[in-house]
């Protein structure tokens, strides 16, 4: 009975180890491309770069268009984050707090926006950002991705379960719905926000079809679009190459790492699962 | 109509403070506020969703451009594409796809999650070597993945002493965008059956190891039925993300070799952006729309069965 546990403990970390460095070495092979001078990237088989050289990293920060892509990722990932979050929580308080006719309607035509594939809304859509003038602009990349559902889902869910004795003493107190809001249902929310927003911006930061669409020039680009053109201008230059793709995915990966528990609630609320 | 007048009673008879609240502007305030503050969402989910998604159905009985809008057509749109033989092709190989990740990316998902559930030490640092592919950028994960499986240069290549062009392989393209996508996003998934595995109470555990139950029994018997509901819910989400896909095959394969790896999103962008026919890409995007509707359809209604049965 011990030596048979032992083995499926064996078994069972021989196999995570395995795991870990099939999942692990892509990324790791990607930093040992980016950190060689140019010429080794083509040198055959090395796994670890010597000399270890930054040269990479400078040239795609200091030349080329990346830097205009990574501002252009922040400003369009910011703004869509503060705006997602802004009118979603308004949204969110008042279809849990407030009676008003039709809210259960109202609000079930909103989460029919979970499941039904944003995909599909793509030509409707960037013909509307074309006529209003938008098309191939920040503002175009940003408005239609303010829209989440599924984030009012979650915040309704959360303002739902706030014990109703907080309100009620609120509004004893002669609150208005917007005191109440700011002053018991933010702070008391402050985390399930919070992992709301580091999610809102992971997904603007990433977000590859509608930017790919609505974007043509080089100056209007965010970093998923931008890095697809990057093989033209640098042709063949591997370590570059490896350089710009871990630049581009690094505030996501460090968002990551700092908040790893909040983005995995954050998540996990996102598919109704817990929160 | 009750309901509206209590309200306009109400902060009058309950506010001790009284004065303000009971004035007549106040208490119609009161009742616009919930409209005041649900505007500014609903006027975007207006404008970007409920107004897109009508427009495509309207379109796909047009043949209009992708900017300028041309007359109805009835049908035409929909019975061409019965008979266009891209488009049957297209959803084969989305389907091809779907059959080479949905399973492996729920099971392996599972029995990733069941690994590090195990684990004593460094459970967050392997979930985060798992996870961490899954924060990066789609374009990040191609340009690795389209390095580390170049022709020449690319370690799998070197590693395996082989020259095969993977992505140029009518063979191995889809097969490998598979491979990208699952190492991409299992993590996901992962995060969803750990959740799901720390939810099963302990004491089912405890009591099983009591009666001397062998761990392929503590399994069958207690892990597998707690995570039934999960194992649905993640299967059909990745039914759904694997009928959406795009930027994999785009950027990896740009849809190649000989439209082998062209899936339905693909054609659908290439007929309403390249050949600018929106009246007939709208078509496509009603159907893929009726394709996943179906799908979620089928998931809820298995996942009420399961459910039934306990």
């Amino acid at each position: 009975m011990h030596t048979k546990m032992t083995l499926t403990s064996l078994l069972a970390i021989s196999l995570t180890v395995l795991l870990c460095v099939l999942w692990g070495a892509p990324l790791l092979w990607a930093i040992s491309t980016a950190l060689r001078p140019e010429a080794q990237t083509v040198d055959g088989l090395q796994w670890l770069p010597d000399p270890v050289v930054f040269d990479a990293f400078v040239r795609v920060l200091t030349m080329g268009d990346l830097p205009v892509f990574f501002v252009n990722s922040v400003v369009t990932s910011l703004a869509v984050t503060v705006l997602t979050l802004l009118i979603t929580v308004l949204a969110a308080y008042s279809f849990s707090q407030l009676r008003f006719k039709g809210a259960n309607l109202l609000f079930w035509c909103c989460m029919f926006g979970i499941i039904f594939p944003f995909e599909a809304l793509v030509i409707p859509l960037f013909r509307q950002i074309y006529h209003l003038g938008l098309a191939d602009s920040l503002g175009g990349v940003i408005l239609p991705q303010v829209v989440s559902p599924m984030v009012l889902f979650v915040l309704k869910r959360f303002f739902d379960q706030v014990p109703k004795d907080f309100r009620e003493a609120a509004v004893l107190d002669g609150a208005r719905e917007w005191q109440i809001l700011h002053r018991v249902y933010l702070p008391l929310s402050r985390n399930i926000i919070y992992a709301m927003a580091i999610i809102t911006f992971m997904g603007a930061w990433n977000n590859f079809l509608w930017p790919f669409l609505v974007v043509s020039s080089t100056e209007n680009m965010t970093i998923p679009i931008g890095l697809t053109q990057l093989n033209d201008t640098y042709g063949v230059r591997y370590a570059q190459t490896m350089a710009s793709a871990l630049i581009g995915g690094l505030p996501v990966a460090i968002m990551y790492v700092m908040f790893q528990k909040r983005v995995a609630s954050g998540f996990l609320a996102a598919t109704g699962l817990k929160g | 109509m009750d309901n509206q007048e209590t309200r306009n009673v109400t902060p009058c008879a309950q506010t001790q403070t009284g004065q303000a609240s009971c004035s007549v502007p106040n208490a119609l305030g009161k009742q616009l506020t919930p409209w005041v503050m649900l505007a500014p969402f609903l006027l975007a989910f207006l404008l970007f969703f409920v107004i897109p998604a009508f427009q495509t159905l309207q379109l796909s009985f047009t043949d209009s451009g992708l900017t300028e809008t041309h007359g109805y057509v009835g049908f035409a749109n929909y019975i061409e594409l019965l008979q266009d033989s891209s488009f049957w092709a297209s959803l084969v190989q989305t389907a091809y796809f779907a059959l080479l990740t949905v399973l492996p990316l729920t099971a392996l998902g599972l029995v990733m999650a069941m690994l590090i559930n195990r684990l004593t030490r460094f459970a967050g640092l392997v979930q985060a070597i798992i996870f961490i592919p899954n924060i990066l950028p789609i374009a990040v994960m191609a340009m690795i993945a389209g390095w580390m499986l170049h022709p020449t240069f690319g370690v799998v290549n070197l590693v395996a002493g082989t020259d095969v062009a993977w992505f140029n392989d009518p063979d191995f393209a889809m097969p490998m965008v598979a491979i990208a996508t699952i190492w991409w996003t299992v993590g996901f998934n992962v995060l969803l059956f750990l959740a799901a595995l720390k939810n099963i109470p302990q004491d089912l555990y405890e009591a099983a190891k009591l009666d001397g139950a062998s761990e392929w029994g503590i399994f069958r018997f207690i892990t597998w039925r707690q995570l039934r509901p999960v194992t649905v819910m993640v299967f059909g989400l990745q039914l759904v993300a694997s009928l959406k896909i795009f930027g994999q095959t785009y950027l990896l394969t740009g849809g190649g070799p000989f439209d082998s790896t062209k899936v339905v999103l693909h054609y659908m962008y290439e007929t309403g952006f390249i050949n600018q026919n929106a009246g007939y890409a709208s078509a496509i995007a009603v159907v893929f729309v009726l394709i996943v509707l179906l799908i979620l359809l089928l998931q809820s209604l298995i996942t009420r069965f399961i459910n039934r049965r306990g």
